[in-house]
């Protein structure tokens, strides 16, 4: 084996170790072939391409909207599980976790990080659509992609609108509400909505305030216990998994269908 | 002027019917989508707000009307709120990145004209490597945003109010910050329209945008000339019936959902005036002097005729005539696309100006039905 080189800066003499040349086998990225292979070989880097136009890496173009979104949503997933070490979803204690959150938790930020995250999440995500309009880069061939994008900005508002339910106070009841309440209007499947009386055998509705689409949501008539567990379950699982699966679709649609837009 | 007398005039100025009618009058100048706009877009200098002057004059005026806002008793309460520091931000950053993008725009509209290709070109082989070229602007990115959210939070508590009550409602209940331009709907139209076609109508409508667009131009590249007619439409459905609505909603609306300035007092007894009526009221009752007919889809034919004609007349009229040329080139699918989320986005302005000129309530108005338009 080899002796050291005891003369070598730590950092260099760590890069050619046995452990780092495991973990990342070109080594140090130094050479142009090493640091393609630094994006090659990473699972989280390879999202990338290897090299890239100019254009596509200045901030100036991009906004960094896009990538900002996806580290807005990994920042929201860890707050988020710290969060549900300390939070139950009951009407009994979902407020007074909230409240202990900030007075018995220390350093207890968390849920501050994770409301105002998310608040940020939705002005870059919106962003990240303004950018993506104005360069023009849903034109074919990434019509599909931008699809997926406005149903990731959906899922995006959806996820925001269920979490604020769960501190469960005068805030998160009545800005559900009146929310939900519009579910109750909607065409055919709501009991207030147009329609909704031609559903119906005999003198028989099908639609009625306790069968609705708004039932669905809520999980009973108005928002309660049933709501909070809905909400929650829906938050911290449902959507999410729905808005990982499409997230792939996003970042493995941008790279084929041409990787960045950029002029002809 | 004093300081009172000008935000009186803020106050007057920001009520719906005065601040809609000037965005939208303005809209055009600032975004020109035809020949003549764009004349007098330059003659009379709008294009200097998408200069780095018109850009800091904007930041500073947003600044301004926060500055005087913060120090207002009574913008000071809705300001303050920690929910609507994001509207805050949105203002900003809307303002800003919109400006940006067509500050770029407009720069690179300049290099097509004297022949030179977009700032965004470059020679196709000469590339640069992600490692490190992006990772690091990547990561540099990261931080500097978390430490954003780290100092955001830390100084802003998050917003907690008394224990949820379903028997106390508050007054005004607000939906979340970015629903409530929707809430802003209701005022004109009806839950399942404002609640739940209209958002459907913008989700679809937002998906279809590639594939009606059939100009190739402007693909990769920021530019405005290029597809000016496009960037009008989408920019004025940003920016006057999503955020404008949604500004509105957030500090124009107070107790009972009723206006209130900027700066004016949120008073729970405002009283106002509830003297809308209904198309059919109108026809048979103002203009006939009779009652109105038992029968449902008599009482409302008028309602039903020009809803009708709004829909399935027009657009006919609008391919024999002015729209012929588009008609031909877009063929009937992506036309009749562009007609059915074109009139929907329209058709919130001409209810909103309906009701502020005539107070019309509903054009068809069916509630036995749960139907009215």
């Amino acid at each position: 084996m080899e002796k050291p080189d005891n003369k070598k800066p730590l950092l260099e003499r760590m890069g050619e170790s046995q452990v780092w040349k495991s973990i990342i086998r070109s080594g140090v990225p130094r050479t142009r072939r090493q640091r393609m292979h630094a994006i090659l070989g990473s699972v989280f880097l390879h999202l990338h391409p290897a090299r890239l136009p100019k254009h596509a890496v200045k901030v100036g173009y991009t906004w960094c909207m896009g990538g900002l979104s996806f580290f807005l949503f990994v920042n929201l997933t860890i707050t988020g599980i710290l969060l549900m070490f300390y939070y139950r979803p009951t009407v009994e204690y979902a407020f007074t976790d909230i409240i202990d959150l900030a007075e018995q938790v220390p350093l207890g930020i968390m849920r501050e990080l994770h409301r105002w995250t998310a608040h940020a999440m939705v002005l870059i995500v919106w962003l990240h659509m303004v950018r993506v309009f104005m360069t023009g880069s849903y034109k074919p061939p990434r019509e599909f992609n931008w699809g997926v994008g406005v149903i990731l900005m959906t899922l995006t508002l959806l996820l925001s609108f269920t979490g604020y339910l769960l501190p469960w106070d005068q805030l998160a009841i009545w800005a559900v509400t009146v929310g939900s309440n519009m579910a109750r209007a909607t065409p055919f499947l709501g009991h207030e909505g147009p329609g909704a009386a031609l559903l119906a055998i005999g003198d028989i509705n099908l639609i009625h305030v306790g069968s609705d689409v708004r039932f669905a949501l809520l999980g009973g008539r108005f928002v309660g216990e049933a709501t909070l567990l809905r909400f929650y379950v829906l938050h911290c699982i449902g959507i999410p998994f729905i808005a990982m699966i499409f997230m792939a679709v996003h970042f493995w649609r941008i790279r084929k269908d041409g990787g960045i837009s950029g002029p002809l | 002027m004093s300081l009172a007398a000008l935000k009186s005039v803020i106050d007057a100025i920001s009520a719906p019917t005065i601040s809609f009618t000037i965005l939208t009058v303005a809209f055009p100048f600032f975004f020109p989508p035809t020949d003549w706009f764009e004349k007098i877009h330059r003659k009379l200098g709008f294009w200097r707000l998408w200069t780095k002057k018109g850009g800091i004059i904007g930041l500073l005026l947003i600044t301004a009307f926060f500055v005087l806002g913060y120090f207002d008793k009574n913008f000071n309460i809705t300001l303050t709120k920690p929910d609507n520091f994001p509207i805050v931000l949105l203002i900003y950053s809307m303002f800003f990145y919109i400006w940006l993008g067509m500050y770029k725009a407009y720069q690179n509209d300049e290099r097509l004209d004297a022949g030179l290709k977009p700032n965004e070109y470059n020679d196709p082989d000469d590339k640069v490597l992600v490692w490190p070229d992006l990772v690091y602007i990547e990561f540099i990115a990261l931080i500097l945003f978390q430490v954003f959210l780290i100092v955001w939070s830390i100084l802003v508590a998050a917003p907690i109010e008394e224990p949820a009550n379903p028997a106390a409602t508050p007054n005004p209940s607000k939906a979340p910050w970015y629903f409530l331009g929707l809430q802003e709907m209701l005022v004109y139209f009806d839950p399942w329209l404002a609640g739940v076609v209209f958002p459907t109508m913008i989700i679809l409508g937002l998906m279809a945008i590639p594939y009606m667009d059939i100009n190739k131009k402007g693909d990769g590249y920021y530019t405005f000339k290029e597809r000016r007619v496009g960037i009008f439409i989408f920019m004025y459905g940003w920016i006057v019936l999503w955020l404008f609505l949604i500004v509105i909603g957030t500090f124009f609306r107070g107790p009972n959902w009723n206006f209130f300035g900027p700066f004016e007092y949120w008073d729970t007894h405002k009283v106002v005036a509830l003297n809308n009526v209904n198309l059919s009221e109108l026809f048979w009752v103002k203009l006939l002097a009779k009652g109105l007919p038992s029968n449902i889809l008599i009482r409302e034919s008028l309602g039903f005729i020009a809803v009708f004609v709004y829909l399935f007349v027009l657009p006919v009229i609008l391919i024999k005539t002015k729209l012929k040329g588009t008609y031909e080139t877009y063929g009937p699918t992506r036309f009749v696309s562009l007609m059915i989320f074109g009139l929907g986005m329209l058709a919130l302005p001409i209810k909103m100006y309906l009701r502020w000129a005539i107070n019309l309530k509903y054009i068809v108005a069916i509630p036995e039905w749960f139907f009215n338009i």
